[in-house]
């Protein structure tokens, strides 16, 4: 154990601060290295971002539903992007749509649900005082802010932001003569992406290291509650993704700063030829898409695991197969890994290479069908209580259902040729991914939100507001799938000049009305939120009568989480409606010796060894710092 | 509630799987580094499969260099030994040895650039030469990283903080830098065989 005594050189120093001095206001709320207040920071700059890119988007939908419709009173915002006659600016369409996208996928539903969640709750479930590394926890969250700060600054240059989509294809994005948004705005956007790959790595790693290093006595792998198995899997994704992203980006900097010419080739602007030779767009395209596929699991992912626990907890039943929900979780992530081109079957590509790429496509249908029919199998006869944090659990395995089906059209590299880059694929990754994931965050949201300030949100608008999105995300995304197979491109700034589309105005307009309304919902989350923060009611300790570890703690948890020794794990965590047992829940720290009048038989062998569990080490960071 | 029975948990209470957290953070931090290299030679191929790919002699100042590192990976691993058996003199003598060949090692690469540029081969041209100088930029950039660990570990010996009770720091600066001295070896077989 020489290591352990070396560490002390290393981390006395910083544990000194934590115990033995008050800490000021900048230490505790700003630079703070308690995961609880980076949790609250991720989740406070995620909703921030929420609302500027759902806003982004309905701009554009009122683009492309009511073409003829006068923006002019969003002229004092916008100023010249909105001309004299009330008419969106085409080049500031195109903005739009890659900055919505950018900030959804990567500012809201990686950095904001992975941030929060995997932050707030790994050292709380597994029984840790802290994270691995408290100052790289904090350093990932500053890379995110300024990662963040770049972004938003790139929105007011005069040329607009980064312009050619979220996947910044080159040659589009490369030539600052392609856009006038290739300019100084992918510029900027180049460089933000890259602070934030070093967030994302920095906080990863840190997830990693925790969930295998600092669980607490008796928390074996197969005690974990399914979040913590699915923000693992999800940290491991992104730490071998994220790298090959930087790569991508790295050479497409080369290419636009120093005149390589990794991407492009032979091309003429005006009749006059680049200087380029040699180039390949397609290698950005595969190595984009190989972080880019893996990317939507880094999305869903925590929404599945948090879906997981807020439906176990609210049927009041265990969860139906517990390992076959870890397997698929892997079997997704391993899959993830080798599906990428599936994007890419229009680009030329071998047709017998497109098959292989079909068939490893549409095997994540078995994982994910697993997954959905556990879901359904725990919900089934369960005691079910429709709270809020319920209905959004609910809602995203409906919509991972929904959106799930269609991938497997999409999958199909024939299918794929005639509903490439149209509204339908907008359509499926908006349900599958965006809004299933989003229905994970408001999940967790509503559901840890009483450990996480203390107080309780209020019940019946968060009712109303699922109802009101749930209906709304449904009413938007069924019709789009018709607008896409009748062929609607996507990001085209409108459709008033063609035959075929005339027809499909009125649904175009329907869409965007319901994309109006479940944006104003969204302000009853945002009222309920910060109102709840200030003057909820207080919350009880456990007010979902949850197995987890968190709700042993006091209810507004100090630093290091646990007063006193951190519990000991004798059970796994969905101890629901046992039968003989004289409440419906048994938390995770009750001994088997406790509860003799419900245990399995295999249970009562497992009492021998709770002396042992209760004598192990504690892996207690902040007693070895003594 | 039959899923229950199912789930046997072992019999033997095991100790909660646990290495020292710092050490498991610069294994996890050295998979990114390979993921960021895999990336890039994978690129490398991709594109050298669609042809117009100017081929080029490595300049032989690239074997030295290669040389130079690998001594310098066994005087890390001397300097290691030496602190084990708590042996100063040798330690302080190992790890400045190491220090100097990994600033020898940057200087030969960039000899090796100019070389290349000697024999036409430039950043901005056809790909192939342009990642010749990806591949060893990055890399260089990484041994820079290397030196700064190596610095702070160089501090630390030549104040006595290294011995055979406190041995996690030149542990983690042996690992880190063995492991650029094996990525460099990569890319370089790399390198040769693909040119």
């Amino acid at each position: 154990m020489s290591a352990i005594e070396g560490m002390e050189v290393a981390v006395h120093h910083e544990e000194h601060a934590h115990h033995h001095e008050a800490q000021s206001f900048w230490q505790k709320y700003v630079f703070s290295e308690d995961h609880k207040v980076i949790a609250k920071q991720y989740l406070i700059t995620g909703i921030l971002w929420a609302v500027i890119g759902i806003s982004m988007s309905v701009i554009f939908r009122i683009q492309l539903g009511m073409p003829d419709s006068n923006l002019s009173w969003l002229r004092p915002l916008f100023g010249n992007w909105i001309s004299e006659t009330g008419k969106l600016d085409p080049n500031f369409y195109l903005a739009l749509v890659t900055m919505h996208g950018t900030i959804m996928v990567f500012f809201v539903l990686t950095a904001g649900l992975s941030g929060t969640f995997s932050n707030f709750l790994i050292p709380l479930q597994i029984g840790a005082r802290d994270m691995a590394s408290g100052f790289m926890n904090m350093l990932s969250y500053w890379f995110f802010f300024l990662a963040s700060v770049i972004m938003f600054a790139s929105l007011f240059l005069q040329t607009g932001p980064a312009a050619g989509g979220w996947v910044i294809y080159p040659p589009l994005s490369a030539l600052p003569q392609a856009h006038q948004g290739s300019g100084m705005g992918m510029t900027l956007w180049l460089v933000s992406m890259a602070f934030f790959i070093v967030s994302q790595l920095l906080g990863g790693i840190n997830y990693i290291t925790t969930v295998i290093n600092l669980r607490t006595r008796g928390m074996s792998f197969d005690r974990l509650p399914l979040t913590i198995w699915s923000f693992l899997i999800t940290a491991i994704l992104g730490l071998i993704s994220f790298p090959v992203l930087f790569s991508s980006v790295l050479l497409l900097i080369f290419d636009r700063h120093f005149g390589t010419s990794f991407y492009l080739s032979e091309i003429y602007i005006n009749g006059e030829a680049l200087p380029n030779v040699g180039g390949s767009p397609i290698l950005f395209q595969h190595l984009f898409w190989f972080l880019g596929h893996p990317e939507v699991y880094i999305v869903l992912l925590p929404g599945l695991g948090i879906t997981s626990e807020v439906i176990a907890t609210n049927s009041r039943k265990p969860i139906f197969g517990y390992r076959a929900m870890i397997a698929s979780m892997l079997g997704i992530a391993f899959l993830a890994f080798i599906v990428w081109a599936h994007h890419m079957f229009v680009t030329g590509m071998n047709p017998f290479l497109g098959s292989v790429f079909m068939f490893l496509t549409l095997i994540i249908a078995v994982p994910s069908a697993v997954k959905g029919f556990n879901y359904i199998t725990t919900l089934w006869k369960g005691n079910i209580v429709f709270t809020p944090g319920m209905l959004f659990a609910i809602g995203m395995v409906s919509l991972f259902v929904s959106g799930g089906l269609t991938g497997i059209i999409l999958g199909n590299s024939a299918l794929d040729i005639q509903l490439h880059d149209t509204y339908f694929v907008v359509a499926h990754f908006h349900l599958v991914m965006g809004a299933a994931s989003a229905f994970g965050l408001f999940a967790g949201v509503y559901h840890w939100f009483p450990k996480m300030f203390g107080k309780m949100m209020n019940r019946t608008l968060g009712q109303i507001h699922f109802w009101f999105t749930f209906i709304g995300i449904y009413l938007i995304f069924i019709p789009m799938h018709y607008v896409g197979i009748a062929g609607f491109p996507r990001r085209y700034y409108q459709f008033t000049s063609y035959d075929f589309t005339h027809k499909f105005m009125d649904m175009n307009m329907f869409i965007t009305v319901a994309a109006i309304l479940s944006f104003l919902a969204q302000f009853l989350f945002l009222f309920n939120f910060f109102y709840s923060i200030f003057k909820g009611k207080r919350a009880p300790q456990n007010p979902w009568r949850s197995n987890t570890l968190e709700w042993t703690t006091p209810i507004v948890p100090g630093h290091g989480n646990w007063e006193g020794e951190i519990p000991a794990v004798y059970r796994w965590s969905y101890d629901y409606s046992k039968p003989g047992a004289a409440e419906d829940f048994i938390p995770q720290n009750i001994p088997y010796s406790q509860t003799l009048e419900s245990n399995f038989p295999h249970e009562n062998e497992l009492i021998a060894t709770e002396k042992e569990i209760a004598a192990q080490n504690f892996n207690d960071q902040f007693n070895q710092a003594h | 509630m039959e899923n229950i029975q199912q789930l046997k948990v072992d019999k033997e209470p095991q100790e909660t799987l646990a290495m020292d957290p710092m050490k498991f953070i610069l294994w996890l931090f050295l998979v990114s580094i390979i993921m960021l290299f895999a990336s890039q030679t994978s690129a490398y191929l991709v594109r050298r499969a669609e042809g117009n790919w100017l081929e080029f002699e490595m300049p032989k100042i690239f074997w030295y260099s290669s040389a130079v590192l690998v001594v310098s990976s066994l005087a890390m691993q001397w300097a290691y030994f030496a602190a084990k058996k708590d042996d100063f003199k040798t330690l302080k003598i190992a790890i400045s040895v190491t220090f100097a060949l990994g600033i020898a090692f940057l200087y030969m690469q960039f000899e090796g650039w100019k070389d290349l540029v000697a024999a036409n081969v430039y950043f901005v041209g056809n790909p192939s030469g342009s990642f010749f100088y990806v591949f060893t930029g990055l890399h260089g950039f990484h041994v820079i990283s290397g030196l700064i660990v190596l610095l702070f570990a160089w501090r630390a010996v030549f104040r006595f903080k290294v011995h055979s009770k406190s041995l996690r720091q030149i542990q983690i600066c042996a690992t880190y830098w063995h492991f650029l001295d094996l990525l460099w070896l990569y890319l370089f077989v790399f390198l040769l065989t693909f040119n």
